[in-house]
């Protein structure tokens, strides 16, 4: 990728800052591309006002690897850059899984895998209840962590609570110990709509990622060949 | 309204349809009960099937949004299958919920171990903020359960086929002195205040009842104890559960502490609750001969 036009470079530059969790840098480079899509194309946020009601909803199911949330957060204002130089440390605020007690912008607090995604769930359906049927609630799972069967129990329920506000983006990293797969024969007969993408192509995941129903829940697959991480 | 699993259904149900910002999320069990709070309002009332990790996890995004969710299922359902999402979507994320165990120790003694959870009292105990109430009749469900329901921090309730005859008035936190005398100091939890009443009856002993494990009022049980405690616990789970909470209330005197409760094994024995109190030495008879 030509770095003189990559939206990304400021970005991986404040990654970079946030140094000690390398184990998992597979896991936050593959999700790169498809959260700053998300951030800069899709969510309704607003970086001075991380709680405001009208706020789209992002839940970082797989809290492993946060670091590229982080950068994009920091990017985006909603904290200050030099906070990615404490990663880690006793005294900052941000961890290797995320802490929505301690990070402006951290709508949960994830780590122990499988929680996110019924969480998810939970606010979408909050959110209809309150009348709000129109804020979105995108849930990232890694396609390892859907091992952990809670995962499972969402993605029945989500589409038979016709959850059109809810939005589930897999990025497939091919990090799972056996194949998962493939995503458009398994998830349409629970009832979602299934869209396979390039996990770096910035326009496909942006146009996959805009795409709603009234009632019916989407999901995203940005694919991430192994070794492209 | 003595059946406590009734009680906990109507309450919940008036709650709902009180004030917009509770939400009910069922994993199948008392669904039935608990139709006609589907009814009022699908949205808020939720049955997620049979999935408790994802029921308390649902609960969870209601509590992130502002509502003030109640889970139910029976006792090994609701406190140990989706402990990690109580522990974690609540406690660590500091949420506020209420959760409703009914089925007590071993109430559906047919089902078998499967469907025991003697233990749930002391897992709960585990989760820092976690409240554990547990109810002796019918209507300290709905007074406890509105006492709650909109605190802001996580409860568990404790509900089982045994009840007291009488209703007591109990909030959280709150003990009450049922006999006063000069011997030993009893503590009757929940359901066994009858039996434990009955089983010292022929000692000079001060009772007292305790619907609050946690928050557990500590003062009270101080004051009546005197510098030389000698306290008798009478509770329906595994025996042992609020030693921790009852030694800390004596950390700077001597204490002599009998725990009566639950024996920790697992039971494998069916029949109804009442045969099974009656094996495991938790009717009357068995506490009185266990003092």
């Amino acid at each position: 990728m030509d770095t003189t036009t990559d939206p990304l470079t400021h970005v991986r530059a404040l990654m970079a800052r946030a140094t000690g969790d390398e184990k998992h840098d597979e896991s936050t480079t593959s999700t790169l591309d498809a959260l700053w899509v998300l951030y800069d194309r899709v969510l309704r946020i607003d970086p001075a006002h991380p709680e405001a009601e009208d706020r789209d909803r992002f839940i970082l199911s797989k809290g492993h690897g946060p670091a590229s949330l982080y950068a994009i957060l920091a990017a985006k204002g909603f904290f200050s850059p030099e906070w990615l130089d404490t990663f880690l440390d006793h005294d900052g605020r941000l961890g290797s899984h995320p802490d929505r007690m301690q990070v402006p912008g951290i709508e949960a607090s994830t780590g122990s895998l499988g929680h996110g995604f019924p969480m998810a769930v939970g606010v979408a359906q909050a959110l209809r209840a309150k009348g709000r049927p129109d804020t979105r609630v995108v849930v990232l799972t890694g396609d390892a962590e859907l091992n952990e069967g809670s995962n499972w129990e969402a993605v029945m329920l989500a589409p038979n609570l016709r959850l059109g506000n809810l939005t589930w983006l897999i990025v497939d990293n091919h990090s799972s110990s056996w194949p998962m797969g493939p995503w458009d024969a398994w998830l349409p007969p629970f009832g979602w709509d299934v869209r396979v993408v390039d996990g770096h192509d910035h326009d496909a995941l942006a146009a996959a990622l805009g795409v709603r129903h009234a009632e019916r829940p989407v999901a995203v697959i940005a694919d991430i060949p192994e070794g492209e991480w | 309204m003595a059946a406590m699993r009734e009680a906990f259904a109507a309450a919940a149900i008036d709650l709902l349809e009180g004030d917009e910002r509770v939400a009910i999320v069922l994993a199948d069990i008392s669904e039935t009960l608990l139709r006609r709070a589907i009814r009022h309002d699908p949205l808020r009332a939720v049955n997620v099937g049979i999935a408790e990790q994802t029921m308390v996890g649902v609960a969870a995004g209601f509590a992130m949004e502002g509502f003030h969710p109640i889970a139910h299922s029976l006792s090994p359902f609701m406190a140990e299958r989706p402990y990690e999402q109580l522990k974690l979507d609540f406690g660590y994320q500091g949420l506020g919920g209420t959760f409703v165990g009914s089925g007590g120790s071993y109430d559906y003694a047919g089902e078998g171990a499967t469907h025991h959870s003697p233990a749930d009292a002391s897992l709960m105990l585990a989760i820092p903020r976690m409240q554990v109430l547990v109810p002796g009749h019918g209507r300290e469900v709905d007074q406890l359960l509105r006492a709650v329901v909109a605190n802001g921090e996580p409860t568990y309730v404790r509900t089982s086929l045994a009840t007291n005859d009488e209703p007591h008035d109990v909030a959280p936190g709150r003990l009450e002195v049922i006999r006063r005398g000069d011997g030993p100091t009893v503590v009757a939890f929940g359901p066994m205040l009858m039996r434990a009443l009955e089983a010292t009856a022929h000692l000079d002993a001060t009772v007292v009842y305790a619907t609050s494990l946690e928050p557990f009022d500590g003062p009270t049980l101080r004051e009546l104890a005197g510098d030389a405690p000698d306290i008798v616990v009478v509770e329906p789970w595994y025996e042992g559960t609020a030693a921790a909470v009852i030694t800390a209330v004596f950390a700077d005197v001597a204490v002599r502490l009998r725990s009566i409760g639950v024996p920790r094994r697992f039971i494998h024995r069916y029949g109804t609750w009442q045969d099974l109190d009656a094996s495991l030495g938790m009717d009357a008879k068995g506490i009185r001969a266990r003092l």
